[in-house]
């Protein structure tokens, strides 16, 4: 029998409901999701069953120190993505900005961000996307700058559509951006996806669902903000993103 | 000092293959440098066996084995690599040719890493289907006595070491490194405390 929605809300539940009571039991916070969480079913195979090993942070320690840096040749507008083509790509137009930063909120500086995303319909313009909305000619779905000095991006796109897929019956992915990160320690990467405020999706879809934490899920949704919309042109989110370290250890070296 | 909470981490989802290879991201080795050294492999999930009417999934990825077609590596040699200290390959299984095509096979060109203790790859693994990504590490096999000294190979049950150790080919300077991320043979991954 096929999976239903009320399936996975009901696993969903369950999940939520574990997590409350072992927070009320002493455990710390989740801030990032359990890689075997169910009901995203494409976990189940795909999540290590031997504990993670523990590299205690020594100062040689490679991975804490690897400055990382993805790729140089990025142009000016390479964060426009609704200039890349002839037209001009159907939808929204929206502006996304924000700060990158440590867990000590310290800028990330000269850094890589790299953006992906559907078109307005809620289509991808990947050769292997079989939703039958229309593809928009004008519109790719990607997008890539560098930090500035103080940690701040900014792209202008499209608002992306909902889309469905197969986790389930009736599966559909809240709008999000994909969003791909690089920090000053190889420790630091992060690939995640931000979502947008009040979307009545939220509760449906269990990869959001997977952090389980409710204010870590509240991270992952940017904040309308109307002095960032333009009088006649496009409306304005900020979203702050914040990497994991980096360790004390290399903190203290004063880099 | 505050203290921020991180953003959570998401899966990569499946469409990130148009996207995210830059041509050229996965070499790091400047062109003709005598230190050039090639690493390639699949990524394995916990699936045994093809599944029947799932074909677009995987594909065959050795003796009994499905390799994930949607993966993205990205690779931090150890310090001392000559012209490209502390760089980062990012590699897929998605061929960088335009349009991209899945592979299921990685594979990137970096300097021979170079340090006094055992040198090894970072490895940093994401896929459609992982939360959150992975970190492992890929040593060389013709380091044995260098290998035998480094703290994390050494604590490791000798079974489970193998998984971090790569493969040398026939092609001089070429090495094969399976990434298994469940099951029989699953490799070893990381935590860093
Ligand atoms: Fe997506």
């Amino acid at each position: 029998m096929a999976l239903t929605q009320a399936d996975i809300d009901r696993e969903l539940t369950d999940s939520r409901a574990a997590y409350d009571k072992a927070r009320a039991d002493g455990a710390p916070a989740a801030d990032h999701p359990a890689r075997d969480f169910a009901p995203y079913r494409s976990s189940l195979l795909r999540h290590p069953k031997q504990p993670l090993v523990a590299v205690q942070g020594d100062p040689e320690t490679v991975e804490l120190h690897t400055p990382v840096f993805g790729h140089t040749d990025i142009t000016d507008v390479d964060n426009d993505l609704t200039i890349q083509h002839q037209g001009e790509p159907l939808g929204e137009r929206i502006t996304v900005s924000g700060r990158l930063l440590d867990s000590g909120g310290r800028p990330v500086r000269g850094q890589l961000i790299e953006l992906w995303q559907a078109n307005a319909a809620g289509r991808y313009a990947h050769l292997r996307d079989q939703h039958p909305a229309p593809l928009d000619p004008n519109f790719t779905g990607v997008g890539r700058t560098l930090t500035g000095d103080d940690g701040s991006y900014s792209f202008t796109t499209i608002k992306p559509g909902a889309y469905p897929w197969r986790n389930h019956e009736n599966a559909w992915r809240p709008a999000h951006l994909h969003f791909s990160l690089f920090g000053t320690a190889f420790t630091q990467r992060l690939i995640t996806q931000m979502y947008f405020p009040g979307d009545p999706l939220f509760v449906y879809d269990p990869i959001l669902q997977s952090v389980t934490d409710e204010s870590a899920r509240q991270r992952l949704v940017a904040t309308y903000d109307h002095a960032l919309s333009q009088p006649e042109w496009s409306l304005g989110y900020r979203w702050d993103i914040v990497l994991d370290g980096p360790s004390a250890t290399w903190i203290e070296e004063g880099r | 000092m505050t203290q921020l909470s991180p953003t959570p981490s998401h899966t990569v989802g499946p469409f990130y293959g148009y996207a995210l290879p830059f041509p050229g991201g996965g070499d790091l080795a400047p062109a003709g440098h005598p230190d050039t050294i090639t690493v390639h492999g699949r990524v394995h999930d916990g699936e045994g066996a093809p599944r029947p009417g799932r074909p677009g999934r995987a594909v065959a990825g050795g003796p009994g084995r499905l390799a994930v077609r949607r993966a993205r590596i990205d690779a931090a040699p150890t310090r001392g690599t000559g012209d490209s200290p502390g760089a980062t390959a990012s590699t897929s299984t998605f061929s960088a040719a335009s349009p991209p095509t899945p592979t299921a096979h990685w594979s990137a060109r970096t300097l021979r890493p170079g340090a006094p203790a055992a040198p090894y790859i970072s490895v940093c693994v994401h896929a459609r289907g992982l939360l959150h990504h992975l970190y492992t590490r890929l040593y060389f096999p013709e380091n044995a006595r260098l290998n035998a000294a480094d703290p994390l190979l050494a604590a490791l049950d000798p079974a489970r070491r193998e998984t971090l150790v790569a493969t040398a080919e026939p092609q001089p300077g070429t090495y094969r490194f399976d990434i298994r991320l469940q099951g029989e043979g699953e490799t070893v991954f990381l935590e860093f405390r």
